[in-house]
């Protein structure tokens, strides 16, 4: 893990400095007497970990903090516990260290920040895994058809069926509009009245309360219609 | 008064003389420095930096061991954010302490 140090006391830095070259996955790449520099830097560099001093001058530890739009996993140094509470309410904070630091306790700080970032890793490969969700599968009879997401432009209720309608091919399932709208990505697909679902990538052209997708006039409720026109591109 | 010590330097240099010795010159430079800062802001009245100034000495109060020191400069710590000088007098004698011993290492 790379880390940075930020602490207006050359001594709080050196100690840190010590601590961190006694732990073989740790690399300092770089110290700060205050947060202002430190923000230069991570304008321009990303690090794993970030050793920081709550109580510094001017600019305080959870000023700094505030001003990161995706932190990295932090461990706070103080010399006070009064800020131990304020701490909690920050998802990057992963300990607390009260100086003087003990050797044992620095690297349980480290141990946290590791599990941490495994921690943080993993929800991005599983929210990265549900961007890319671009299929599902219908049933009909008995047999499991894959539907390729952005092919459908067009889904239809009727009674207790729903029609796909598709580039290549039309289906009949049984299911409900509510169902299937839960399966397609709210950026590509709109409900344009209680009975249609459309691809907003495939419409051809509006008019007035009706939509033309493909060879589809579709109406397109009252109370739909401002939010159709503020998803379309308009020039 | 208790007196100044290095057993948390030599915990943390573990053996290293190197390290060790890092640690004093950064603690003989940095001490005298703040030292001064502190008798700068104090001139001042300003109590929010003598509060500060005393904050970033505290931490070289606990390196050289002194605990009852340091709950003392704690409490003028907090005695300076309600504007009161309570604790000056101790905490002054903590920093002559601190001086006398940094010239015998």
């Amino acid at each position: 893990m790379n880390c940075i140090i930020i602490d207006d006391e050359k001594l709080a830095r050196t100690i840190l400095k010590t601590l961190c070259d006694d732990v073989d996955s740790l690399q300092v790449v770089g110290e700060f007497p205050n947060a202002m520099q430190a923000i230069k830097y991570l304008n321009e560099n990303e690090v794993d970990l970030i050793f920081l001093d709550i109580h510094m001058p001017d600019f305080t530890g959870f000023d700094f903090v505030k001003t990161l739009k995706n932190p990295p996993s932090i461990v706070l140094t103080t010399s006070d516990s009064q800020f131990a509470i304020e701490a909690f309410q920050y998802e990057c904070i992963v300990d607390y260290l009260l100086k003087p630091i003990a050797a044992e306790r620095f690297k349980t700080a480290v141990t946290k920040a590791k599990k941490h970032q495994l921690i943080s890793a993993k929800t991005e490969e599983q929210n990265a895994e549900k961007t890319y969700e671009n299929d599902f599968y219908i049933n009909i009879d008995r047999r499991l058809i894959k539907i390729d997401i952005p092919s459908i432009y067009l889904v239809e209720a009727k009674g207790d069926y729903i029609h796909i309608k598709t580039e290549d091919k039309n289906y009949t399932v049984h299911s409900t509009l509510k169902k299937i709208e839960e399966k397609l990505p709210e950026s590509l697909f709109l409900k344009i009245h209680r009975s249609y679902i459309i691809n907003l990538k495939k419409i051809i052209d509006i008019e007035d309360n009706s939509v033309l997708i493909k060879k589809d006039v579709i109406p397109v409720s009252r109370s739909k219609r401002p939010e159709l026109m503020k998803r379309l591109d308009l020039l | 008064m208790e007196q100044p010590n290095l057993t948390y330097v030599d915990q943390l240099a573990r053996g290293d003389e190197k390290i060790r010795q890092t640690l004093i010159d950064v603690i003989k430079t940095e001490f005298p420095e703040e030292e001064k800062e502190y008798y700068t802001v104090l001139a001042k009245k300003d109590y929010k930096k003598i509060e500060e100034s005393v904050h970033k000495i505290k931490h070289k109060i606990s390196i050289l061991g002194l605990e009852k020191s340091y709950e003392l400069a704690n409490t003028y710590e907090h005695n300076l954010r309600e504007h009161r000088m309570e604790g000056e007098t101790d905490f002054e004698e903590i920093l002559n302490t601190i001086s006398a011993y940094l010239k015998t290492i």
